[in-house]
């Protein structure tokens, strides 16, 4: 009778463990699924905004225009026809007259050189008028185009390429700020410092990563954008290079304690054996510690890249957020995670911009998924090697 | 002639008094063989002789040690230096995560030596003395970790010669390896008796017979016995070296 109780709890907790176990399994599966199933209804949808056609006349040859063309003629960097970067066979050679709205597509009906920009029901009402072809979201525009500007009518740009090359770009340049430091910290804490300056250094790096991304921010946006702008003579301060400032502290905590752990994994005979050779502490440090912990040293950095890559407040907070092509450290750029706290609240469920920035979600998941994989690989490899 | 000379050596870790009076000088190019029962204190007298005890915090040491007639404990010792005049082979083999040439070549370059033929050379020759050449002649780029055991211990041999020390020091060198790498480890060591100065700590009886010209038996931090190898073995002095070689305990 004993031993069945026991035996009935055993398989209990054996299967609340099961339940759980793949209870969150399925959980992050879900989140996956939801994210690309939001996202990918994108591609394939109408270039101008639902319920929405343009028209123009029906004695123009023009047969399609592209997103970008579109917005650059409603946005008057396009004045003539001709200036189009698709041309039909003959195209009209006069300049091009744009109504944003049906109140003035009805003021210049019957003009062959218009443009207009009508809700779907009112397209017929006008005379002598065509729809006219814009083409679908394609993944060139999303993932080449230059442009975001999800918002504008009657083509929103969703070119994600400024979003992404800013999120590598600030991060990148974190890693390389943090790496010298994060390095040199964990070489202290693992070989150099005696038992009480350690007792008291390591619970201040493992503090660092407790504190809120918000104080981050609010530091960076009080303390080192007045200094880069000073320092650099800008207008604004607030530009990748503070962003990567604040993200460099942010990840020195994961880089340091991960860096010192594989340093401190170097067995104690690998580093006597240095030393009984009239090898001095330096040599040591740098000629078997070292290279003994570089697969981990290598592991610490991805992770110090994962960490920069997600972070979101503490960027949107300090890097201006322009979503524009980066050239230099000193100009404002945008993340991926900046531009979906930033935007998801304004974008309409369903729309458009709300399906461009799931599809940004989807890129962010796949850039920390594939360095999750590479930190395996690396980890995995050094348990072969120090087997 | 005496190369290691102790002076009433004490010896703590913390208040543990691992060392207690000792007074004792080895012989240049002998084989001193340290015999007695785990925790006796022999290794840790062992590693006194090129100060590796200086790597573990709290511990304190009175009295000397003087090799060569200089005192090693004595202030502005280049410790450096003195681990390169005394050499050490450790319990398990540690060779590092490097090629096979490049661990002999470490001692070398550490102590800034760049002219390549003269460490090729170098890494040939140490190679033969500890007996590995021709096992891995062929395979000098390859990594320390592809050989066996056995091998990996002569190739620390070989990488502590490399940087002709006059003192070996070996702690167990054997105790990880099976009988016949033990054999050649063994050999090896009558063979370096004529160039080198040799102090090995050992747990089995037979290896210290085999080996060692004197003996010294360690018990409870105390020197109990220090003699030929030939007379501890058949006339011990004391009565604790006599249980102990009989096995009676230990």
């Amino acid at each position: 009778m004993k031993s069945g109780i026991v035996k009935f709890r055993q398989s209990f907790v054996e299967g609340m463990i099961k339940i759980s176990g793949s209870l969150s399994s399925i959980i992050i599966l879900l989140i996956v699924a939801f994210l690309f199933g939001e996202g990918l209804g994108l591609f394939g949808k109408s270039v101008v905004e639902e319920g929405y056609v343009v028209i123009v006349s029906k004695d123009n040859p023009i047969k399609a225009i592209s997103s970008n063309d579109l917005k650059n003629v409603f946005d008057h960097n396009i004045t003539n026809w001709t200036q189009l970067s698709e041309k039909g066979e003959k195209s009209l050679n006069t300049d091009i007259v744009v109504a944003y709205n049906i109140d003035q597509a009805f003021e210049v009906e019957n003009t062959k050189d218009m443009i207009a920009f009508v809700p779907r029901e009112y397209a017929a009402e006008i005379d002598n008028m065509r729809i006219l072809d814009c083409g679908n979201i394609s993944l060139e525009d999303f993932f080449l185009g230059k442009e975001w500007f999800p918002t504008a009518q009657p083509a929103p740009q969703f070119g994600v390429l400024p979003i992404i090359l800013g999120t590598l770009w600030v991060s990148f340049a974190a890693i390389i700020i943090a790496l010298p430091f994060a390095l040199a910290a964990a070489v202290y804490l693992a070989e150099l410092s005696d038992k009480k300056t350690y007792a008291m250094l390591k619970p201040a790096v493992e503090l660092l990563s407790g504190i809120p991304s918000v104080v981050y921010g609010f530091f960076g946006l009080i303390v080192i954008v007045p200094i880069v702008q000073k320092t650099f003579g800008l207008d604004v301060g607030e530009t990748a290079l503070s962003g990567a400032v604040v993200l460099a502290i942010m990840a020195l905590p994961t880089i340091i304690t991960i860096a010192e752990d594989a340093m401190r994994s170097t067995p104690r005979m690998m580093r006597e054996a240095s030393l009984a050779l009239g090898a001095s502490k330096w040599q040591t440090i740098y000629k078997v510690v070292i290279p003994h912990s570089a697969s981990g040293i290598t592991a610490a950095v991805v992770l110090g890249i994962g960490r920069a890559i997600g972070e979101t407040m503490a960027v949107l907070m300090v890097t201006g957020n322009a979503a524009v092509m980066p050239h230099t450290l000193l100009e404002p750029i945008r993340t991926i995670p900046a531009s979906i706290a930033a935007e998801l609240g304004e974008a309409p469920t369903g729309g458009a911009h709300y399906q461009a920035l799931f599809i940004l979600a989807c890129i962010l998941f796949l850039i920390t998924l594939c360095i999750n994989l590479i930190v395996d690989r690396i980890s995995s490899k050094s348990k072969i090697k120090s087997r | 002639m005496n190369i290691i000379e102790t002076k009433d050596l004490d010896f703590y870790y913390g208040d543990f008094h691992a060392l207690k009076g000792i007074n004792m000088d080895i012989e240049k190019q002998t084989v001193t063989a340290f015999i007695g029962p785990s925790g006796c204190g022999k290794s840790t007298y062992l590693r006194l002789f090129n100060r590796m005890n200086d790597l573990i915090p709290g511990t304190r040491m009175t009295g000397n040690i003087l090799i060569e007639g200089e005192d090693i404990y004595a202030k502005g010792v280049e410790v450096d230096r003195l681990r390169k005049k005394v050499g050490m082979v450790f319990q398990k083999p540690n060779p590092f995560g490097k090629t096979i040439f490049d661990n002999v070549a470490y001692g070398l370059r550490v102590n800034g030596i760049k002219d390549k033929k003269y460490i090729a050379d170098k890494v040939e020759s140490s190679l033969k003395a500890a007996a590995l050449w021709e096992e891995v002649k062929d395979k000098l780029k390859k990594s320390a970790f592809e050989l066996s055991g056995g091998q990996q211990q002569r190739l620390c041999i070989a990488r502590a010669l490399a940087i002709e020390p006059e003192i070996l020091l070996m702690d167990e060198p054997a105790s990880a390896l099976d009988p016949i790498s033990t054999a050649k480890i063994e050999e090896l060591i009558f063979e370096l008796k004529d160039r080198y100065t040799i102090v090995i700590v050992t747990h089995n009886m037979q290896q210290a017979a085999r080996v060692s010209d004197k003996t010294a038996f360690f018990y409870l931090g105390e020197l109990i016995e220090y003699d030929d190898t030939g007379k501890i073995f058949t006339n011990p002095m004391k009565v604790e070296t006599q249980n102990y070689i009989t096995g009676r305990f230990g």
